[in-house]
């Protein structure tokens, strides 16, 4: 198919853009195979650039022959085209809605994208299970990495290897994993060096309605429990929901079989819920018109802040578990490849230093979202503008993302990284010219040839030039483990995402620049005085080498 | 300390709701001013809270462990005591509740607090704001507005300051009939002069026009206020009151100017609620701070519930007309409610806040405090219930000022000299009767119990701590610094203060500050840029002391370095 088919008029004179905060722009709007661009053609204005793949759903209007087409993008920005005449404004409108719903992946911008720069380090290479075992192995002999899903028949969505207890054999595994929901049987997530306790990660056990139980399952998990201590199995899903589960032949671990497991059921809502969780939010803070009650109570509705909440406050239950009461943890829900992973990755960040800086961190994304199998391409195919029938979307990764912020916020210098990245991490998870978050899981990244045929997010953020605008100005690395409130109070909206195209960032632009300017200054100063006190040090050692010699 | 039933109960627990592990054993010492917990620890951590600042004191029933005592501050800390002994539990109780109820000004702690200033510092200290200096700087008295005499020995408005600035076109006559045609005799004076429009904003309480009185004094007031304004035709009177309490207060020989009979004014109404809806909105959003483990429905719905957050929004709007008015159409303002104390204090000070970056300097908000709510009348001893009286006389008044500056503050990081540990500071003193500032309801009252003999004055106390109460990201020199601010009032724009109203729980104790991390870097720097000038001296000292012999001044540097190195 070319793209030359879609695109029905390739360009428009004359047409008008409005975008939150910035003078309307005049110019001419062109449509290429993955860009809609506008561009006045004078140097002063800024050029727009937005891949459709950004594009989550459009609006027409029309007053006379002059036509409006409102684009709502899943960065949740809104701008609107006013473009002269009826012909043209129809042509855009269907092309754009062609193109930015493009089935094919391999149609997809990261597979024509061409880097202007200079790939020094192959993001591609950068992250891989076998360097993250090495550092497990300097601190425990208790796994290996199995090889067991090589071709991965046994989970598709799960990495080629795996990093299991050393005792299990690839056979116990199978076993296991055909116990478990889609073969994802208890793999390790982290190892908390400090007490030697871990943190695994499944899907739910296929229990059923008739208790069904699986020995390698029992041995498998309890290989991980030392001599006489117990562990807990953290349901993300309330006992409610896990109960229901059993009439479609999941279900959760009896303790009948986990004598020495403790379960402990959360409320973190499945994705279809979270979708319209982010839908509402959005309504509520693009609508400027709101008294402050109702302000407040379509914020109530939408149940964002809940959800963070509860997400967070699993978390931290994770945490808790592995370093106040020294127990080992099994976290899973349904598939366990959305609220499980929320879960691992946040009790992470509380725990692990390394997590909280830029490398840790993706290392951590990495690790516990893209080899891990969270289905990316589903759950991102739409954000909060999407107006057709909902299929697998959900802002799963976002409210990761949000849960992160909050802490962040509450240890303004315990991160390496500031909100920009977690800001860019949104984007580029929707829409990106980078191949990263393309796929599932690791089988279809695989079969898509992503790391032969596009660019690696990481090979961008990681060069220096870029790496700057995403540095924390008040990092001091931190060794402990940060236990974030949970208050309601202590929970605020992430106004960097969801009020960014309402309401204008100059203030508080001003106010970073000035923090950076305070940090720099000081720095500076250290250099100077370092410095001389070297040469002060110096000329003394002369002094009473002259002195000596006297 | 007749009131003192205990003087002393031992092995009483602090506890903490939410981590049972941070409670704390230790003693509880009753003063005649304090009430002092002191931890059994090695540290013997001491907690002092002032009778003055305790709120209310409740027992809960006794259970096996002891007695329950929770004592709430008006500052909204919250102390939650459990004592071994209920008898005990009793006597604290009773002499609590006592103690934190006085029933004379003679009894208020500042009347006994001694910093140990000698007579002359003293009265030094209450010349520390000196508001005839503050209408000097604003260009006040001018060929248009003077001082008046008129109300010498406050004989014509005793809720006024003796010194009034008014339109110099003003004649005593009109003066004096003004004041009666206002209630309480409160008539329209000179409260901001905007420099750069030569618009001012004055203040009054509301007039006695009913439904069809009206005064050639009052009217020909306000023509002077107009005309004092060269550049502008036209003045706003904003009436601060929803439209239909100003309409109700005519039945009562009150209300509003009749837009007819004052010529070229524009009646704005504003439409923020009085005390009473106020005091009630503010017991709520406190219970919501007090919710133990909350959900975030029960919390965004009780925040709703309450109304708070509209009526900041409110006063703001209120301060964001006047300022508009004054600095882009320069037409003057006056500003009233109903006496002209708690509302019209509310609008003038947040658009002065707006209009003039002076007043967000640490010097520049005492003044402004000192201006607008102690000299115009603000009722602070009733207020905020200094003396055991009536309770609907009290209301968070000032507390919604400083929270407006607080909201503008989140907006504008880098405008404002001061902190958030200001503001809360300035709350607590508001409240604690420390100092000699707010205590009373005027300044006639003020005069008559000789606070400037008997009290201390808190601005020079303030002042000289002002570095913990500096905010490291402003800069005189940034362009959100000067000029008129522009706040958003959209919804979302207004925040939950949780620096005032998170407290009740120790344990939801904000975690690391950015602010704070920057003071210390900016107070690292301050010390490196020190360190420099001397290390920069010090080689031009060596090489001369290498050509002369060694002064002693260098041998003596010397010995300190080797003890550094050592």
């Amino acid at each position: 198919m070319e793209f030359a088919e879609l695109i029905k008029t390739p360009r428009v004179d004359g047409v008008v853009l409005h975008r939150p905060f910035m003078p309307t722009v005049e110019g001419t709007l062109c449509l290429t195979g993955h860009h809609l661009i506008l561009s006045s053609r004078q140097d002063t204005t800024e050029e727009l650039w937005l891949l459709h793949a950004n594009i989550d759903s459009t609006e027409k209007r029309f007053v006379g022959s002059l036509g409006t087409i409102i684009v709502k993008c899943k960065d949740l920005r809104v701008i609107q085209l006013d473009i002269p005449g009826m012909e043209e404004c129809l042509n855009i409108a269907s092309s754009i809605e062609a193109l930015s719903t493009l089935d094919s992946v391999s149609l997809m911008y990261p597979f024509f994208y061409r880097p202007l720069f200079e790939v020094i380090e192959d993001g591609w290479q950068s992250f891989v299970p076998e360097e993250s075992f090495k550092d497990l192995e300097s601190m425990t002999d208790e796994w290996r990495l199995s090889e067991v899903n090589k071709d991965f028949s046994l989970c598709p969505s799960y990495p080629s290897l795996l990093t299991v207890p050393k005792d299990i054999d690839d056979e116990s595994l199978c076993k296991a994993a055909s116990f478990r929901h889609g073969g994802r049987f208890p793999v390790l997530s982290y190892y908390h060096k400090k007490n030697a306790m871990v943190m695994m990660r499944a899907a739910q056990p296929l229990t059923g309605t008739n208790g069904r139980r699986c020995k390698e399952d029992e041995k498998l998990i309890n290989a991980t429990l030392c001599a006489g201590k117990r562990g807990y199995i953290i349901d993300t899903r309330t006992i409610a929901v896990a109960q229901q589960a059993k009439a479609r032949g999941g279900g959760f671990e009896q303790e009948a079989n986990y004598p020495q497991w403790r379960r402990i059921h959360k409320a973190i809502e499945r994705s279809n819920v979270l979708q319209d969780s982010l839908i509402k939010l959005v309504e509520a803070c693009n609508d400027q018109s709101h008294s402050m009650d109702r302000w407040l109570s379509k914020l109530e509705a939408s149940n964002w802040q809940s959800n963070v909440k509860e997400i967070l406050t699993t978390a931290c239950l994770a945490a808790q578990c592995i370093d106040r009461e020294g127990a080992s943890v099994l976290v899973h829900g349904t598939e366990g490849t959305d609220s499980t992973l929320q879960v691992t990755s946040l009790a992470q960040i509380i725990l692990d230093p390394a997590c909280r800086t830029i490398r840790g961190f993706e290392a951590l994304i990495e690790r516990e979202w893209l080899q891990a199998g969270h289905p990316f391409q589903q759950r991102c195919a739409q954000s909060a503008y999407s107006n057709g029938k909902p299929r697998s979307e959900a802002p799963v990764f976002l409210l990761f993302l949000d849960c992160v912020w909050q802490i962040l916020r509450q240890f303004p210098c315990s991160f390496q990284f500031n909100e920009n990245l977690l800001i860019m991490l949104f984007e580029h998870a929707y829409a990106s010219q980078f191949g990263t978050f393309l796929g599932n899981c690791v089988a279809e990244r695989g079969k898509l040839q992503l790391s032969q045929k596009t660019v690696s997010l990481w090979s961008w953020v990681n060069r220096p030039q870029e790496l700057e605008r995403f540095l924390n100005p008040l990092y001091e690395p931190n060794n402990l483990v940060i236990w974030p409130s949970v208050a309601p109070q202590s929970l605020l909206l992430w106004e960097g995402v969801f009020l960014r195209w309402n309401r204008s960032t100059k203030c508080l632009d001003e106010a970073y620049q000035e923090m950076v300017h305070i940090i720099e200054y000081n720095k500076e100063l250290q250099n100077k005085v370092n410095s001389l006190r070297r040469q002060l040090a110096q000329l003394e050692t002369e002094d009473k080498m002259v002195a000596d010699l006297k | 300390m007749e009131h003192i039933r205990t003087p002393k109960v031992e092995n009483v627990r602090m506890t903490d709701r939410l981590t049972p592990r941070k409670s704390t054993v230790g003693t509880l010492y009753l003063s005649s001013t304090h009430t002092i917990f002191v931890e059994n620890s090695e540290a013997r951590k001491e907690i002092w809270v002032l009778h003055s600042l305790v709120y209310n004191v409740e027992r809960l029933p006794t259970n096996p462990s002891g007695s329950p005592l929770i004592i709430r501050c008006k500052n909204f800390l919250v102390y939650r005591l459990l004592i071994p002994q209920e008898k005990d539990c009793l006597d604290v109780l009773a002499s609590l509740t006592r103690l934190s109820r006085p029933e004379r000004y003679g009894e208020l702690f500042c009347f006994s607090f001694n910093p140990n200033l000698d007579k002359e510092l003293r009265e030094k200290a209450w010349g520390f704001i000196d508001l005839k200096a503050e209408f000097n700087r604003m260009g006040i008295p001018s060929n248009l507005w003077h001082v008046t005499a008129a109300n010498h020995e406050y004989r014509l408005c005793d809720t006024y300051p003796s010194e009034l600035f008014v339109p110099k076109s003003a004649s005593p006559a009109v003066i004096v009939g003004s004041a009666k045609f206002r209630s309480r005799g409160r008539l329209p004076i000179l409260s901001y002069f905007h420099r750069d429009t030569s618009a001012s904003i004055c203040r009054s309480s509301q007039p006695l026009s009913g439904f069809s009185a009206r005064s050639s004094d009052d009217e020909q007031m306000l023509q002077a206020i107009m005309k004092s304004n060269p550049v502008s035709e036209l003045m706003y009177v904003v009436d601060t009151r929803p439209k239909l309490n100003a309409m109700a207060n005519r039945a009562a020989g009150k209300g509003y100017e009749i837009e007819d009979h004052y010529t070229n004014t524009k009646l704005q109404f504003i439409g923020i609620e009085n005390i009473h809806v106020m005091r009630n909105s503010q017991q709520k959003l406190i219970d919501v701070g007090e919710l133990v483990a909350p959900s975030m429905s029960d919390f965004l719905w009780g925040l709703e519930n309450s109304g708070w957050l509209k009526h900041i929004k409110a006063v703001l709007d209120a301060g964001i007309f006047i300022a508009k008015a004054v600095a882009e159409d320069g037409v003057s303002v006056l500003v009233h409610c109903s006496d002209g104390w708690d509302r019209t204090a509310q609008a003038c000070s947040v658009a002065s806040v707006l209009l003039d970056p002076y007043y967000r300097t640490i010097k520049g908000l005492m003044v402004l405090i000192e201006k607008d709510w102690v000299s115009f009348g603000h009722k602070f001893s009733h207020r905020y219930a200094h003396l055991d009286g009536d309770p609907k006389e009290v209301s968070p008044v000032m507390d919604q000022f400083l929270e407006c500056v607080w909201q503008l503050m989140q907006q504008f990081p880098c405008a404002f000299e001061f902190n958030e540990r200001f503001l809360i500071q300035l709350h607590t003193h508001i409240y604690s009767c420390q100092y000699g500032n707010f205590i009373g309801n005027c300044q006639k009252e003020r005069r008559d119990l000789r606070l400037q003999e008997r009290t201390h004055s808190l601005w020079p106390h303030l002042w000289e701590n002002r570095a913990e109460y500096t905010n490291p990201l402003y800069r005189t020199d940034h362009s959100q610094t000067q000029g008129v601010l522009k706040p958003l009032t959209t919804a979302y724009c207004f925040k939950f203060w949780k620096g005032m109203y998170g407290r009740a729980e120790k344990s939801v104790a904000s975690h690391q500050s950015p602010a704070d991390c920057l003071n210390v870097v900016r107070e690292e720097s301050q010390q490196l840029e020190e360190e420099l000038s001397t290390h920069q001296e010090v080689p031009r000292e060596t090489d001369a002391g290498q050509e002369t012999c060694p002064t002693e001044g260098e041998e003596n540097f010397r010995g300190e370095e080797d003890q550094q190195a050592v």
